[in-house]
């Protein structure tokens, strides 16, 4: 660990980024704070309301869907994303042409705009023009994620496995490559099964990546908007209704400011909440993995 | 050991079929996309290329898209750099309370910001154009910078800047001649991920815009709605979103690994 010296003048090299988030990140989120406690009857008259929005939401059974379906989502992505990414990232080859093979066509669906993610499984699964829809049509399995909540669940979890589970599988992989050679050597002469090469040398390797990768998938599949909202629109019914999808059809679709407003807030600080544990632990895994060696 | 391809194979034929069925697609005329189910295009047509390199309000999003994300490509790298240093070798006031703010910022869900962010810049009159999107974008990039980037300087020892010191450098010196040179793959691997996450963003770019600087992403929800689902444009503009991406990754494959680990593995 690098010994940090005390300079008061390294504030001036942070400065720009500094400057640059707070014009875009505490400006809004004041605007959205201004909103959350204020009633409008339109034409920008607003009066004080206090904390009623927040009220309002926090009982709201509409918000409550969407966060337990929000929860189940991440749930689930993260039991699936997480154990597959492992699997596929220790079956990598480790030299030879099939490493750039493999790098790069794992890293193409995570430079895909994220709604064109949405449109190609769209077309996928439909049922007349989508190879996936028609040969399980085929198959005699009826399957309509339009119009049944349960195919539009699997078609929105399976898209996301699609699009994100190379994340999972090139930080692990990021860890295998760090592994010396001398260690395999060493689990070998030991007569090492190869579970236990990978309890015991390849698992504890991987940890922090690993933790690195739970966080980034468990955040970003908390924050999902735009792919669920090109294949399903949150439907049907409100079936796939996230809390963006949700959030966003409040504030831009009817246009309710104040709930949308306090409803950002809280979701914001659930955020907040959960980055701060991110940082906490993976500070304390990055200490204790400094102080073995 | 033979046996151990088959799980990578699986999953990159997984990852394929649906790009490959949007190629297909891309190459097939609307008759046959609806009418006839085929694995390969019957009659292959590149008329699909043509009419979006025919018509600028077509091709134009994607000048617009590389605009933007080509700014904040160069704002996050830039501004990036001297605090990522300033984390990885100082401590001052604050640093730890300004690094997780800074972090949080990268957890924020856009949909939160995206009605303020179009207030906010309406009305200082960037509305429309390439700079309030990559602006906007930097809300998540620039940490995300930083934070990659303080990764990559703190695997540097930090007897280097000391014996440059010695040696008489200046600081802006030092740090342009043999500090940056010796992060070049983490610079390289910390413009990746801008691009990255700047190219994929839509929700933000499309508030932000409505005729001037509108990303191609933007363009095609549109074309969707409203010409009655024209399945071969729309499968060949995908396609074409596509192809900066894999360009890009190309160029970092060697160190995409680590990146994606943060610099910290």
């Amino acid at each position: 660990m690098i010994q940090k010296q005390v300079n008061q003048k390294a504030w001036f090299m942070v400065l720009p980024v500094f400057l640059i988030v707070a014009f875009s990140a505490v400006i809004p989120l004041m605007t959205v704070v201004n909103y959350s406690v204020q009633d409008t009857f339109g034409n920008n008259v607003f009066s004080w309301y206090g904390l009623g929005w927040f009220e309002e939401i926090i009982h709201s059974p509409r918000f409550h869907d969407a966060f337990l379906r929000q929860l189940l989502f991440s749930g689930i992505i993260l039991a699936i994303e997480i154990p597959l990414g492992i699997c596929i990232a220790l079956a990598m080859p480790k030299k030879g042409w099939g490493v750039p093979v493999c790098l790069v066509t794992m890293a193409l669906p995570l430079l895909i705009p994220w709604n064109v993610v949405g449109t190609i499984w769209q077309i996928f699964g439909r049922v007349d023009i989508g190879l996936l829809g028609h040969t399980l049509a085929q198959m005699g399995i009826n399957y309509n994620y339009v119009q049944d909540p349960l195919a539009a669940w699997l078609t929105v979890i399976v898209m996301d496995v699609w699009h994100w589970t190379s994340l999972v599988v090139l930080l692990c992989y990021a860890g295998l490559c760090s592994i010396p050679d001398a260690y395999y050597q060493a689990a070998k002469i030991d007569g090492a099964t190869r579970l236990a090469v990978f309890r015991y040398i390849q698992l504890p390797k991987m940890q922090r990546v690993l933790l690195i990768a739970v966080l980034l998938r468990f955040m970003d599949s908390f924050m999902i908007y735009t792919e669920p909202f090109v294949i399903t629109g949150g439907g049907p019914g409100n079936s796939t209704t996230f809390l963006s999808i949700d959030l966003v059809k409040m504030a831009i679709g009817q246009f309710d400011l104040g709930p949308a407003a306090a409803m950002s807030l809280i979701y914001f600080l659930v955020i907040l909440l959960l980055s701060w544990v991110f940082y906490t632990v993976m500070s304390n895994v990055g200490e204790e993995s400094k102080g073995g060696h | 050991m033979k046996t151990k391809w088959i799980v990578p194979t699986l999953y990159i034929i997984f990852l394929l079929l649906p790009i490959y069925w949007l190629l297909n697609m891309s190459l097939k005329n609307n008759t046959e996309i609806l009418s006839v189910f085929s694995l390969w295009p019957q009659d292959l047509t590149l008329d699909n290329y043509r009419v979006i390199f025919n018509d600028p309000s077509w091709y134009s999003g994607y000048i617009n898209s590389m605009i933007y994300v080509s700014i904040n490509v160069v704002i996050s790298v830039s501004c990036a750099l001297p605090a990522a240093y300033a984390f990885s070798r100082y401590s001052f006031l604050g640093d730890k309370h300004l690094f997780f703010w800074l972090l949080s910022n990268r957890m924020a869900p856009p949909a939160v910001f995206a009605l303020p962010f179009f207030q906010l810049y309406s009305s200082v009159g960037l509305f429309d154009t390439h700079l309030a999107v990559a602006l906007a974008h930097c809300l998540f990039n620039l940490p995300l910078a930083v934070w990659i980037l303080e990764g990559f300087m703190s695997g540097i020892p930090k007897e280097i800047d000391e014996t440059a010191f010695i040696d008489g450098y200046s600081f802006p010196k030092f740090f342009v001649k043999i500090f940056i040179p010796n992060i070049a793959s983490g610079i390289g691997v910390t413009a990746f991920f801008c691009f990255m996450f700047s190219w994929v963003e839509l929700l933000l770019a499309r508030t932000l815009t409505s005729v001037n600087a509108k990303p191609i992403s933007a363009i095609m929800t549109r074309t969707v709605s409203a010409s009655g689902l024209d399945w071969g444009v729309l499968a060949a503009a995908g396609m074409l979103t596509i192809v900066p991406g894999a360009l890009v990754i190309w160029f970092v494959r060697n160190h995409i690994a680590k990146g994606f680990a943060l610099g910290r593995v």
